[in-house]
């Protein structure tokens, strides 16, 4: 019986979280389906010890592919080898993380492989070999629930959706020939930019606080930082479009429709007013609390607690609580 | 450079469109639905506009596979200032691979230096399209990219990635999807909603696959309004107590 194929992303050399993810998900499905979970990995070199780590999610195998090649992420060099591999030990379905990386790699598999993609899928059902995705439309108004139909079924996972849980293999590990001979790549990365001090994105930090146009000036934004450092490193700041519109924070912070979509277990929405483009990108986060100065305002509507107020006030005293709670 | 671009596009509900599903409990009932030019490919639609003007030539072509109502679409982008429009007719429109490979079908043959498209469709939410056109064409893409530069035969494009940017290099022709960034669409003047008139929209039948099996819709479970805590700082210890003891998420 083919296997589940998990696709364990990295960057310089180590897994990201979501590979973790990713190797869960994929474990439920081959438990379910009575089969094995392959988890690839592919990068520059370095990549063999963090990648045994797997077998602690459920990967009965990881294979690593190491390439000068790969020290930076090639769409067209990880598809090849991706595709090779599937089509070698075949698999019933491929994950990805719905990450950026995964966003642009799963639809490219899918299209040499001559399959649908099903993207963002927030939830995966098997009954024996059957496959059902859950994942949302419509900026999260509408949920589709879908059997795939296509083998192997090619999905990519919401971060955060999916708790990385424990659930030990043997977790061999195996290397992967990446010899791609003379290729050449129409599509290279020069340069990896990072935001001020690898700063953690919003789409996978555990707890997102985004500041809107209540925050009235970008250097307020400096109230909301102080409040993700006193959660010790597990807390991201996003905005609202009007505040990335205004030229206050960058694009790659904002939450929503035509920004980033976010699944945190807690999300904290200051001075945004909750316009239904926000709510699109962060509606499925697991808690959602929300700071305002006007009790009207449609935030309140999804939120699970809200404290009514001014947010100039409020957000001093929850940083110095915070770093009690956390001290 | 004299650049001829393809530019994707695909006719979605307004944002701000309330969503009912239909009595098939598969599909959105569209009436009274306001439909709207998805807003990334307005990005993209911008980006081949402000790349044509900045060279001083060049040429900008817009694509959609689609029903008959995506000329009306069409005509929108044609009225920012697109030069040509290509209809790809169905009797519905496609998602996913049927629309990528419709799309590609319609672009193989013709000269085009860039195809470009939005990030995603906002009612499919695939974000697939144009990676899966680029593979099924043998081009580069490079996807949710927020500004890009054309220069020597090669796109250098700034790539949104987690926590920065990467900049990937592409040799042409390639494809690029767009998210917001540096192309903030412009609005169509009454001069160039007009002129969109007289410009060819040219209507072919498009190659679409038959349709999966139909997948089941439903409304996501309410979000319960919750409770408002208290007001101003001194509720503060409260909230933090319910995320800790309730929640259990602090
Ligand atoms: C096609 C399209 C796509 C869009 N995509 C997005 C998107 O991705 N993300 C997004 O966020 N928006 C998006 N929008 C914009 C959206 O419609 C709203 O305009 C935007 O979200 C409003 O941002 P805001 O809540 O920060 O500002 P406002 O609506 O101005 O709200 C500010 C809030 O701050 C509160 N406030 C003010 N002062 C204080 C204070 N001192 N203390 C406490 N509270 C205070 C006010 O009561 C108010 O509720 C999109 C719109 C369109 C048309």
């Amino acid at each position: 019986m083919p296997g589940i194929f998990a696709f364990a992303e990295s960057r310089d050399g180590e897994l990201r979280k979501v590979a973790q993810e990713v190797v869960t998900a994929a474990r439920k499905l081959a438990d379910a389906a009575g089969t094995e979970v392959h988890a690839v990995a592919l990068g520059g070199s370095g990549l063999q010890a963090a990648a045994a780590e797997l077998g602690k999610y459920g990967a009965d195998k990881v294979f690593v592919g190491e390439s000068g090649a790969f020290d930076r992420y090639s769409p067209e060099g990880f598809t090849t080898v991706i595709v090779n591999f599937i089509r070698e030990h075949g698999c019933d379905a491929a994950l990805f993380p719905a990450s950026a990386l995964g966003k642009d790699l799963a639809p490219r598999v899918a299209a040499r492989l001559g399959v649908e993609y099903l993207s963002d899928a927030t939830a995966l059902d098997a009954e024996g070999a059957t496959i059902t995705v859950t994942r949302p439309r419509y900026a999260g108004k509408v949920f589709s629930r879908a059997a795939v139909t296509s083998k192997p079924a090619v999905i990519s996972v919401r971060p955060n959706s999916f708790q990385a849980a424990e659930n030990a293999k043997a977790g061999s590990v195996e290397t992967l020939n990446v010899d791609l001979g003379s290729a050449d790549f129409g599509a290279v990365v020069k340069e990896i930019k990072a935001a001020a001090g690898e700063k953690l994105d919003v789409s996978e930090a555990p707890i997102v606080i985004s500041g809107g146009r209540g925050l009235q000036d970008p250097a307020n934004f400096k109230l909301l930082e102080e409040l993700a450092e006193a959660f010790g490193g597990r807390a991201a700041v996003g905005a609202s479009r009007a505040v990335v519109d205004a030229g206050w924070r960058p694009h790659g912070d904002q939450v929503g429709q035509t920004g980033k979509t976010v699944a945190p277990t807690l999300y904290i929405a200051v001075g945004i007013s909750g316009a239904i483009q926000h709510l699109a990108g962060m509606r499925t986060s697991r808690y959602i609390v929300a700071i305002n100065k006007d009790p009207e305002a449609p935030i309140f509507k999804v939120a699970d607690y809200g404290i009514v107020g001014d947010l100039f006030q409020i957000l001093p005293r929850m940083t110095e609580e915070v770093k009690k709670l956390m001290s | 450079m004299r650049v001829k671009s393809i530019v994707c596009v695909k006719r979605v509900p307004d944002t701000e469109a309330r969503i009912r599903i239909a009595g098939d409990g598969s599909s959105i009932d569209p009436s009274g639905v306001k439909f709207v030019l998805n807003p990334y490919d307005e990005f993209a639609v911008e980006a081949a506009l402000k790349h044509k003007e900045a060279a001083g030539q060049g040429e900008v072509t817009v694509m959609s596979v689609g029903d008959a109502a995506s000329a009306e679409t069409l005509r929108t982008a044609l009225a920012m200032g697109a030069d040509s429009a290509v209809l790809l007719k169905a009797d519905r429109t496609p998602e996913g691979l049927a629309a990528a490979k419709a799309l590609a079908a319609g672009i193989q043959g013709r000269e085009y230096d860039l195809v470009l498209f939005g990030m995603k469709a906002i009612d499919d939410d695939l974000q697939a399209v144009g990676p899966m056109v680029a593979e099924l064409l043998g081009i580069p893409v490079a996807s949710a990219v927020t500004e890009f530069s054309i220069a020597d035969g090669k796109v250098t494009a700034h790539r949104e990635i987690e926590g920065g940017a990467e900049v990937v290099e592409l040799r042409m022709p390639c494809a690029i999807t767009l998210t917001k960034g540096a192309y903030e669409p412009r609005y169509a003047s009454l001069k160039g909603i007009m002129a969109a008139k007289k410009k060819p929209l040219e209507e072919k039948p498009a190659q679409v696959d038959a349709p999966a099996a139909p997948a089941a819709l439903s409304y996501p479970p309410e979000r319960q309004a919750g409770r408002i805590v208290g007001e101003g700082p001194d509720a503060v210890p409260e909230l933090l107590r319910l995320l800790r003891q309730e929640a259990k998420v602090i």
